[in-house]
């Protein structure tokens, strides 16, 4: 077999194949300063490609071809065709990539080629596990989600996945991704109508909030869950937050009682002055002191709102900055 | 025309107040974030005490940059071997973003490279005898649309990229990237971007996509590469794009979209996250602020008469802030965060963002703001889609009107094959 540290110019396996340089013209662009090295792989890969040969050598060249560059997806796509007109086995295969990504694991390709062994082996049993192990190491790897819920899916393997995500919780309650999965997971299986499981997930998502009420991701959460349902018809949540707003207060649970108090009026025709009040003084709490990052996008809030919903006696505040006070319909700025 | 050349938010006395709260908890998340804003204080604090000027955008440093890796790049580029439209565009985008020429003979030299990675059946390959695929395409196409000359527009084969993008339409309404690849909500942003630039939609190719787009749409707002996924600046950003130039941007739940772009800005650094508790990095200074003038418009559309006239929803002082005191390498090119190094993706996005921070509004209506010195001022990002501007192609606004000119006088091609070589193909492309 082949030594690795050979040019492939110099090994007497490839004698008969004759390499193609790149061409990339008289006066190139871009041009790439590769070592030889890699000018010599790439120039036996177009030689292969060129003749279409299907050989083992050919094989074990994707590989030399790959650890240079992983991302060269023309060399994946060969190498899978190869893998099939060779009939190699494909357990080998899997042992292969298994290596490959945990060395590269934020690859597009690397991950790609291990679904498309997994499809033909029909095997999902390693990927749980496997996953798990990148996730242990970036905890937020957004290709080993993506692989991970497309296993879930199309294997059907459902019923540990909740335990894992709080499991990853545990470990990190701001880790995004998980509370992604949680939702994902929800979704997929019990759903979020049954109001056992809706209670529960509030339960659990308040409980989260008092260990670190500074957590963007738990608050989006609980949104995230309501809002079809709306946010104002869950009942004794609006006095749960109020409560919390004297001893847990952040810039999220302010933007939360914007919500609260915009589903109320959306769906409620009742004290819509003083909701809208208080929803109008949040808004400009959070744009004055409270998240002035975001001032630009609280002002517009506060002025849909009492749009939508002010009186047409107190709407003497919402014109858009910038316009003539009250001709709000001249020189916007997408005037067509 | 504001020219903010004295008070920086950073240097404010609030601004201290900004940093993160962990509450006590402390997290791989939170550690991670108090590093990146300590890194942030260093920077700020260096600035404060050597810096008398204001923040100055380093235009020949970065100019110098560019020119060299237009020719030549080093072996650290080996890693983007199947992305050198990539490199051309990026690059490109870069010196016209400066309002730097590309010299004539320079500009035929990349039309000729990417005339030799265009794939005999069509679309564009990641660099010569490579395979097709949807984001080399996008790539070259926005390249020679830059360039805009005769020469330049008629390396596209126009009816050999429409049956590729035929050959990589999935029956769901997305697109794989390219012949046995994945599928995600790029794939869509590149086959709208260059079926519209070139004028070759056809009234089935994208059928069912915007559906497809809109199920990527998730609980917090955002578009997630696949539907389920978390959501992503990158990936919301092309979903997005994609809608506006499909017209079906108000499919997607626009307002809680805007929300949570909105809440990726990050209160201390300024600059913008890729999702709810990670890190800034400077590329998401175009891919998520860039969002806002296409909600922006978006909104104004469906009829929404409260939207701002001089400002986009995202505080535009403190990313410049971000990008001009955190993200450029003094000797050229820009950067993800302090510590990292220069390439060209990052010199591309951020002064990309850097360019949407500046400017507000279209050819109509136009508000400047820039912070530091005038010279900083860099060319609009947006292009026009039949009346406003807005960045969806991010190329040059002139750029997009010329080449979508030149394309619609040319026929739609008739499709030679309709949708279908599934993601099983196994056949080899080459040439």
């Amino acid at each position: 077999s082949e030594d690795p540290k050979q040019l492939i110019q110099d090994r007497k396996e490839w004698a008969d194949l004759e390499p193609v340089p790149q061409d990339d013209g008289p006066n190139p662009v871009v041009k790439i300063a590769y070592s030889d090295k890699f000018t010599d792989v790439y120039d036996y890969f177009r030689a292969l490609l060129k003749n279409d040969e299907k050989s083992d050598r050919a094989l074990l060249l994707t590989a030399e071809a790959i650890e240079l560059n992983a991302a060269n997806y023309t060399v994946w796509h060969y190498r899978r065709v190869l893998l099939q007109a060779l009939e190699k086995d494909l357990r080998e295969e899997m042992r292969y990539i298994t290596a490959i990504i945990e060395d590269q694991p934020k690859n597009y390709q690397v991950w790609h080629h291990r679904r498309m062994v997994v499809e033909w082996l029909n095997d999902p049993s390693e990927e749980l596990e496997f996953i798990a192990e990148i996730l242990s190491q970036d905890a937020k790897n957004y290709h080993a989600w993506q692989h991970r819920q497309w296993v879930i899916k199309e294997y059907k393997l459902w019923d540990s996945e909740l335990e894992y995500v709080e499991q990853l919780l545990e470990e990190d309650v701001r880790n995004n991704s998980a509370w992604n999965q949680r939702h994902y997971i929800i979704s997929h299986t019990t759903g979020y109508s049954d109001p056992a499981i809706l209670n529960r997930e509030v339960q659990y998502s308040l409980k989260q909030i008092k260990k670190a009420p500074h957590n963007e991701s738990v608050w989006n959460y609980l949104k995230g869950i309501l809002q079809d349902l709306g946010l104002s018809s869950h009942p004794g949540l609006l006095e749960q937050i109020l409560e919390l707003k004297e001893t847990h207060c952040s810039p999220y649970l302010l933007g939360f009682l914007v919500d609260i108090y915009e589903d109320f009026l959306e769906n409620t025709l009742e004290h819509h002055e003083e909701v809208l009040s208080k929803a109008l003084e949040l808004c400009e709490l959070l744009a004055r002191e409270k998240d002035t990052i975001r001032r630009e996008y609280w002002s517009y809030v506060g002025r849909s709102l009492q749009t939508k919903y002010g009186s047409s006696d107190s709407s003497t505040t919402t014109s858009a900055p910038g316009s003539d006070s009250g001709s709000v319909h001249q020189e916007t700025p997408c005037s067509s | 025309m504001e020219s903010v050349s004295s008070p920086l938010r950073c240097f404010g006395e609030c601004h201290t107040a900004e940093k993160y709260t962990d509450d006590g908890v402390e997290t791989v998340t939170s550690v991670e974030q108090r590093k990146v804003e300590r890194s942030i204080q260093e920077v700020v604090s260096v600035y404060k005490q050597i810096h008398s000027l204001p923040p100055t955008l380093l235009r020949d440093q970065h100019y110098q940059y560019l020119k060299k890796g237009l020719r030549h790049l080093s072996d650290a580029y080996e890693c983007l071997d199947a992305s050198r439209p990539w490199l051309c565009y990026w690059i490109l985008h870069s010196l016209e973003l400066l309002e730097e020429p590309v010299p004539t003979a320079i500009a035929s030299d990349v039309c000729k490279f990417l005339a030799r990675c265009q794939s005999p059946t069509g679309g564009f390959a990641g660099g010569p005898c490579q395979a097709a695929h949807l984001a080399p395409t996008y790539a070259a196409v926005n390249a020679l649309c830059i360039i805009g000359t005769q020469e330049a527009y008629n390396i596209i084969d126009r009816e050999k990229l429409l049956s590729f993008l035929f050959s990589v339409k999935q029956p769901d309404g997305s697109f794989v990237m390219h012949i046995g690849g994945e599928v995600d909500v790029r794939s869509t942003y590149c086959a709208a971007s260059v079926a519209s630039l070139t004028n070759i939609m056809t009234p089935t190719l994208f059928q069912d996509t915007p559906t497809w787009i809109v199920s990527c749409q998730n609980w917090e707002g955002g578009l997630g590469g696949v539907p389920g996924l978390e959501a992503h600046g990158g990936y919301t950003f092309c979903g997005m794009a994609a809608m506006v130039i499909l017209g079906k941007e108000h499919m997607l739940d626009l307002k809680s979209l805007l929300r949570w772009v909105a809440s990726r800005q990050m209160r201390y650094e300024g600059g913008f996250q890729g999702r709810c508790n990670k890190l800034v990095d400077g590329c998401y200074s175009f891919w998520q602020a860039g969002l806002l003038p296409l909600l922006h418009r978006a909104l104004f559309k469906g009829g929404d008469s409260t939207l701002s006239l001089q400002k986009w929803m995202f505080e535009q002082q403190a990313l410049q802030e971000y990008i001009l005191l955190c993200c450029q390498n003094p000797a050229g090119g820009l950067l993800d965060k302090p510590g990292k190094s220069r390439d060209f993706y990052h010199t591309c996005y951020c002064l990309s963002g850097l360019s949407v921070a500046q400017h507000f509004g279209n050819m109509d209506l136009h508000h400047e703001l820039i912070v530091g010195r005038e010279e900083n001022r860099l060319v609009i990002v947006f292009s026009s889609l039949q009346a406003p501007s807005h960045p969806v192609y991010n190329i040059c606004p002139e750029k997009v009107a010329q080449a979508i000119q030149h394309f619609h006088q040319l026929p739609v091609p008739v499709p030679a094959q309709k949708e279908g070589s599934s993601a099983c193909n196994t056949t080899t492309d080459h040439s």
